[in-house]
């Protein structure tokens, strides 16, 4: 039952007397920070200045002020001198384009007003998936600071003739000599760019061409080439799987490029279908968080796993090690057999030999989950070829180094060993985005355009393909990758013409290339048929069991949603993105689990203002140490082992406030996620995390989240409202009544107009963030950094909860079992160590009985008809009743002018970041309140345009920033006066329910019951 | 504004007078001195302002050459073949023709063979005889430029003369007072008011109510004083270029959204860009002969307002001599006038194209504006007045069909407000 579970959000509250019990009875975290505005005591007492002086000043001041404040300022106003005839001032254009920036793949739109790209939506039309950091991407393009903005060489600047000229002399004499040059780039995925690669492979026939993924996936690479004879990645329909068992593969995060809308595809309660998950695993992934069932096993023990698995499931007996966890494999291997062709194993173990076991289970099962014919291009990096390249580098092999779109001395484990050599080479060039570790190292650096500035073709899943098409003019002298290797190979076409010529012959055929350019994708009608060879597992298993060694504390490196591989690592909004499951932002850290914790003499205590604090540890790999890594507990680390986040710790050029957290990349051996000999040792020294763990904390409601199993909501003998969605009942008249239909106030009249609702589907949600980080960029959001975050100061207007939740009964029923008091606590200490997760995404419900619209002494938040919680700025003289009185804790509070403030160094302030600002939405100013509006600006744009055509509204027209970005479906927004729109009937669904319904605020948003599938047959 | 002065009826109706009599004698004077052809003179005007003006001028050289007096210089029947179709004159082996096209670089005139040879006579006639002299009248116009809107001030001169009463009489009241109790009565006018302030530095209920009313009075002051800060009503910046509206929108009706073409689409109505102006002034490198623009105190006349184009060509980098772009672009730096605050979200295409609002509404009379300035107040006030008061005509737009049937059944209406549309809900102009 859904009311019998106790929730938590943090490993604190499960200690009695906690104080996380305190705050969350106090009702406003934040104190006034008087403090701060006076300065220190000492301070003031050594002033001159008398309270009498300072009222004086004050009274002058303020007179000045008013003053002066009669005479407006004089604006200018400076139209175009010839303005271009597909730009109308004040309305946006949309251009369909594509990112590939390496790590992240999507076919998106980008929304552009005079000129400017200021929003990334994902292209739904192309299957257009968006994740945090591709909605974030349009911030990078104005990194004043971290871009490189010149061509230069370590004296100085150069003009691109002059270093075009010397570096072709370079290639040249390198040429003649038959000496070695590595041209080492991400995965390009591009097939105009692959070509113009080859042509300059074929004009300087001593360049060799090597891939490199910072976060590699080389293993299933070796593994797919091996079976199939193509070096690429299968395509996983996670939609059409009945069972899935990954064994450490986040593929809801980022493994092979995430599969978060497939998965959620096929998780779809309403119409019967929804696929069983298992994951195996030792970090607490979002992957193991949505799972229906989490296991856990330590880093090495996942290899052993998967072997057990692979002979439950053929029957055969390769030689393996017991795990602990044999019972669930059985278990797991019994359900993929029972789902057959639609069962499919995943693992994302970065080993050939893994990836040929669980690819033989999925062929032995003919499982049609795994795609090999569209195969996946997101990924092409080869660890051996690299390898290779670093020794050669080492050995002086190699002579000359052109790198593009990679940072190796920052991701590369070995980058200490070439960081002297790369000096010492005859030619060395970085051409790069980022003004960053590598291109500081090497000889030249050249700027490339980013891609929101680029043309450029990718071809992400084969037989589809993208155009990439710039949406502004390069703001810096950079230059396309594609035009620098034209030029040097002494080709005078521009990279555009050349993109369009290989389009009409290779891809096109015949069709047009306007139109391929304004869907953004072109699917061509290619047969690519692979043939499988026969690979021999029980040798590939063995060699897997003979090279895994277990130690008694084992490291399992993963990357976060925010930050990826680290390449945005200068992007604020993605620094101030919370975690999904530790909900700390600005940081990395070590993930330790509670017993682990306990033994070692980690803790993590929360202060009286609900910031978080945790000690540090130096953790030691194979001999390398890396310092100061701050620990946090999370429930849900497997016992004996540690998670540390790859791509924080970077240096060079980021502004100083993003310098947060430590290089784990030393650590990343041989591109493997999993590093056994692992020893901590626990150094002095306290922490600050920036965590919003048990911040906005919703006075121990935790009634708030409603989970229900699949059994149960396709029970058609079951009452929903009688059994796993109730409505809060109160009593009138002495009878049992829904709380809904009593209520203080009268309705409003909801019948003429429109009347906007947000459903939120919290079996689709994934927690991804993405939906953050676009309400970020289209409501001008300020980012606050990490020291108000600490303290609870974090402006998201929207935020994910995350609630870990056990399956212990209520204490009642724990007395009735005869439990004391203490078994129950310790019932939920064990069950803690692998608590199962939901997440709620909460912003503002827009309630119709609004607790804060009655408090404002003022007037300044009121309820409009369309059914929004509408909030006047202006009008708001910062008493913060409202934030009080709100039982969801959606409102925040502008403590400070976060734009023209050095104090706030992030892209408000920065003539280059404010480029990305929202010009249809104020920039708030300190001391207002301010919300979710419901994208009211949205909204009203469309009406707007449906009243100058003179139409109806159409079908689902009514869109929100969230609702655009989510793409597993899990939010949507419509008007419930339009019988058509999607909406309507999902709030009329028998999942539906609103948040503390008990309360009485009828809200305009509404939940649809979180479902789990925990079928074991 | 710069508000002018009423005159007396009196002045108003000698100066009318006068003016009559000076347009009378001068245009007598002038039928006196010239005997020109109105008719023939108006009629070739019109045909050569429409068909020849594009690259003709009659002073000067431009695309093609000057066409005053021409009739001095070519024979009548050979410029007849010529305006009809030149090229049949030059393929007829015409040496002047050849010469003529040779000299301007082989770019062929349009041929007009729809033109009859009365027109061409016309056309001719007006490039001899030249414009019509126009007579200079010194029209009352100015004076019918409406003064903006005062509060009535006939409140606070009731209020100044009945306290001036109430002191005067309760200055009398204590003289009597004093009299009867027998103070000698003090002839003169400086005792009399001696006794007054004598008698009122005695008196609290007198204080008291002075200090009441000087309260209530700054207060009054005050707020009013206060409610106008930021309100820049009348605001009339100097332009970097003496761009008239009333020249362009009054004299010309050029329609407002020819230059300001976004208003229909887009929130802001746009600031025309250079090349707009360009459309038209490619060919109008001058003012006519009389214009005067008024921009405060001072009177621009031809001579000025030509160097006004200038300013412009020098923006787009149009060189006026060559006929040619010279890729120098300077944008012009407008100072604006109309200055919303960042939290009001004001759409201009929500106003015109679907409210069907003429621009005049808040932006005042334009069209006889030299300099323009800032009409309406533009406080919310303002806005939701407005709002309450309008009614929505909403034919014709299938958005509305449905609402505004609801709306008009629930409110009782025939049509309805902006207001009761959900035009004062806070959320709809501030995000």
């Amino acid at each position: 039952m859904a009311s019998n579970k106790k929730y938590w959000q943090s490993v604190e509250e499960l200690k009695e007397g906690s104080i996380v019990e305190t705050l969350s009875k106090n009702e406003f975290v934040e104190e006034i920070p008087t403090d701060e505005f006076l300065g220190d005591k000492e301070t003031l007492e050594a002033s001159s200045t008398s309270r009498r002086d300072f009222l004086k000043y004050v009274g002058f001041t303020t007179a000045a002020a008013s003053l002066a404040a009669c005479e407006g300022p004089v604006r200018k106003s400076i139209p175009y001198v010839v303005k271009p005839n597909d730009l109308t001032l004040g309305v946006a254009d949309w251009y369909a384009t594509t990112m590939a920036d390496g790590y992240d793949f999507a076919n998106i739109l980008v929304k552009t007003r005079e000129g400017r790209p200021i929003l990334v939506m994902p292209n739904k039309e192309a299957n257009g998936v968006t994740n945090a950091r591709v909605q974030a991407s349009v911030l990078s393009l104005y990194d004043n600071q971290l871009r490189l903005k010149e061509p230069q060489d370590k004296e100085a600047f150069l003009t691109w003739d002059d270093a075009d000229k010397q570096i072709i002399t370079k290639l040249n004499e390198l040429k003649a000599a038959n000496e070695s040059v590595v041209l080492l780039t991400g995965t390009l995925a591009s097939p105009s760019t692959e070509k113009i690669i080859s042509e300059f492979v074929a004009a300087f026939p001593n360049v060799k061409h090597v891939v490199y993924d910072a976060i590699s996936e080389s293993g299933a690479l070796d593994a797919f080439e091996a079976m199939f004879g193509k070096r690429a990645l299968p395509t996983y329909h996670f939609d059409k799987a009945a069972t899935i068992v990954s064994v450490g593969a986040d593929f809801l995060g980022d493994w092979q490029g995430g599969y978060a809308s497939s998965y959620a595809a096929g998780r779809k309660p309403a119409e019967g279908k929804m696929s069983r998950h298992i994951q195996i695993e030792s970090n607490m992934t979002l992957t193991g968080a949505n799972a229906d069932k989490r296991v856990l096993v330590k880093p090495s023990e996942q290899v052993f796993a998967l072997i057990n698995l692979y002979n439950a499931v053929t029957g055969s007996n390769v030689s393996s090690k017991a795990t602990p966890i044999d019972a669930e494999i059985k278990k797991a291997a019994k359900q993929l057999k029972a789902a057959g062709s639609k069962g499919v194993v995943v693992t994302g173990l970065n080993d050939k030999n893994a990836q040929l076991v669980a690819m033989s289970i999925n062929s032995f099962l003919q499982s049609e989950v795994m795609d090999v014919t569209t195969t996946n291009n997101s990924r092409k990096g080869n660890d051996t070829a690299v390898a290779q390249v670093v020794a050669d580098i080492k050995s002086g092999a190699v002579k000359g180094l052109i790198t593009y779109n990679v940072n190796p001395l920052y991701t590369l484990a070995a980058a200490g060993d070439i960081q002297d050599k790369i000096a010492g080479l005859k030619l060395s060039v970085a051409l790069s985005e980022q003004f960053d570790e590598t291109a500081s190292a090497t000889a030249y650096a050249l700027p490339t355009s980013h891609y929101l500035e680029s043309w450029g073709d990718v071809s992400i899943k084969t037989g589809v393909y993208s155009l990439v098409q710039p949406t502004i003019q390069p703001l810096f002298n950079s230059r396309q990758f594609q035009d620098v290797l034209l030029k040097w190979s002494g080709n005078k076409t521009s990279y555009y013409d050349y993109l369009k010529a290989f389009w009409a012959s290779d891809i096109l055929k015949g069709q047009s290339w306007n139109q391929a350019l304004h869907d953004g994708t072109f699917t061509a009608n290619v047969s690519d048929t692979v043939t499988a060879t026969s690979v021999d597992v029980s040798s590939a298993a063995s060699a897997l069991v003979g090279g895994t060694k277990s130690s008694a504390m084992e490291l399992n490196l993963y990357t976060t949603i925010a930050l990826g591989d680290g390449k945005q690592a200068n992007n604020p909004w993605l620094q101030e993105l919370p975690d999904p499951l530790t909900r700390a932002s600005w940081d990395n850290y070590v993930t330790m689990s509670i017993p682990d914790a306990r033994e070692l003499g980690f803790s993590n205590p929360v202060k009286d203002n609900g910031a978080i604090n945790g000690q540090y540890a130096n953790v030691t790999v194979n001999g390398v140490t890396v310092e100061n890594i701050p620990v946090m507990i999370q429930p849900g680390q497997a016992k004996g082992s540690i998670g540390l986040a790859l791509g924080y710790g970077r240096q060079q050029n980021l502004k100083d406030a993003m310098i947060v957290g430590v290089n784990a990349y030393p650590l990343y051996f041989n591109s493997n996620h999993i590093q056994t000999n692992v020893t901590i040792e626990k150094v002095s020294g306290t922490h600050k995390f920036a965590c919003t763990q048990v911040q906005k904390t919703i006075a121990g409601r935790h009634d708030i989240l409603k989970q229900a199993t699949l059994a149960e909501v396709t029970d058609s003998s079951l009452d929903p409202k009688h059994s796993w969605n109730k409505p809060a009942m109160v009593s009138l008249n002495h009878k049992e009544t829904e709380a809904n239909s009593v209520d203080l106030w009268d309705a409003h009249d909801r019948s003429v107009g429109h009347h906007f609702n947000l459903s939120i589907d919290l079996t689709s949600c994934t927690g991804c963030g993405a939906c953050v980080v676009a309400c970020h960029a289209e409501n001008n959001v300020p980012v606050v950094g990490k020291r108000e975050m600490r303290i609870g100061r974090d402006m998201h207007w929207l935020r994910i909860d995350r609630y870990y939740s056990s399956e212990i009964e209520t204490r009642e029923e724990a007395k009735a079992k005869g439990l004391s008091r203490g078994d129950v606590y310790k019932a939920i200490e064990t069950v803690a160590e692998n608590p199962t997760v939901a997440f709620q995404p909460m912003m503002c419900q827009h309630c119709n009985h609004a607790p804060c619209e009655t408090v404002c002494p003022v007037a300044a938040t009121s309820h409009g008809r369309q059914g929004q919680n509408q909030m006047a700025y202006n009008r708001c003289v910062g008493t913060r009743y409202c934030a009080n009185n709100c039982p969801y804790r959606v409102r925040r509070f502008n403590w400070f002018n976060y734009s023209n403030n050095k104090e706030f160094d992030f892209n408000m302030n920065d003539e280059y970041g404010k480029m990305v600002l929202n010009p249809d939405i104020v920039v708030r100013s300190r001391g207002v309140m301010e919300k979710c509006s419901m994208c009211i600006q949205m909204t009203q744009a469309t009406i707007l345009k449906a009243k100058r055509e003179g139409r109806k509204i159409k079908k689902d027209e009514f869109a929100t920033a969230c609702s655009s970005a989510c793409t597993t479906g899990a939010m949507v927004f419509g008007d419930v006066n339009n019988s058509e729109d999607a909406i309507t009937d999902l709030v009329a669904d028998k999942r539906a329910y609103h948040v503390l319904d008990y309360i009485g605020t009828k809200p305009n948003v509404v939940y649809q019951v979180k479902v789990k599938n925990t079928n074991e047959a | 504004m710069k508000s002018v002065e009423k005159h007396s009826q009196l002045t108003r109706l000698l100066l009318k007078s006068f003016t009559f009599l000076l347009i009378f004698s001068m245009s007598f004077s002038l039928q006196a001195q010239d005997s020109v052809d109105a008719e023939r003179q108006k009629e070739g005007r019109k045909l050569f302002k429409s068909l020849c003006s594009s690259c003709h001028k009659l002073d000067k050289k431009f695309v093609g050459p000057a066409l005053g007096k021409i009739e001095e210089k070519r024979d009548a029947d050979w410029l007849k073949a010529w305006i009809k179709d030149n090229a049949a004159l030059r393929a007829s082996g015409d040496a002047d023709a050849i010469a003529i096209f040779d000299e301007y670089k082989g770019s062929p005139m349009t041929a007009f063979p729809q033109l009859t040879d009365k027109n061409i006579e016309d056309i001719l006639y007006y490039t001899t005889v030249g414009e019509p002299k126009k007579t200079t009248a010194a029209g009352d116009a100015d004076a019918t430029v409406t003064v903006a809107k005062e509060a009535s001030p006939w409140l606070t001169r009731i209020l100044i003369a009945i306290i001036v009463i109430g002191i005067l009489i309760i200055a009398s009241l204590l003289k009597t007072i004093s009299e009867l109790k027998g103070a000698p009565k003090t002839p003169g006018l400086a005792s009399n008011v001696n006794d007054l302030w004598v008698g009122f530095k005695r008196n609290t209920f007198l204080h008291v109510l002075l200090t009441i009313f000087l309260a209530l009075t700054t207060a009054y002051v005050l707020f009013g004083v206060l409610f106008q800060v930021g309100v820049d009503e009348g605001y009339q910046p100097i332009q970097p270029i003496a761009f008239s509206h009333k020249i362009h929108a009054g004299d010309n009706k050029i329609d407002c959204q020819y230059c300001h073409s976004t208003a229909k689409h887009s929130k802001t109505s746009g600031i025309p860009s250079t090349n707009v102006c360009m459309n038209c002034h490619k060919n109008i490198s001058e003012v006519a002969e009389d214009t005067k623009v008024t921009i405060g105190e001072q009177v621009l006349g031809k001579a000025e307002l030509d160097k006004e184009i200038q300013k412009l060509y020098k923006a787009a980098g149009w060189d006026a001599d060559n006929l040619t772009y010279t890729g120098k672009t300077q944008p012009v730096k407008w100072v604006r006038v109309h200055n919303l605050p960042d939290f009001a979200y004001f759409n201009h295409s929500q106003h015109v194209t679907v409210g069907g609002q003429k621009c005049q509404t808040c932006h005042g009379p334009v069209e006889t504006m030299d300099e323009v300035y800032q009409f309406s107040p533009l406080t919310m006030g303002w806005c939701i007045d407005c709002h309450k008061e309008t009614k929505v005509d909403l034919k014709g737009n299938a958005y509305y069909t449905k609402i505004h049937e609801e709306l008009a059944k629930k409110y009782g209406v025939k049509s309805v407000t902006v207001a009761q549309l959900g035009g004062l809900e806070c959320g709809k102009c501030h995000y």
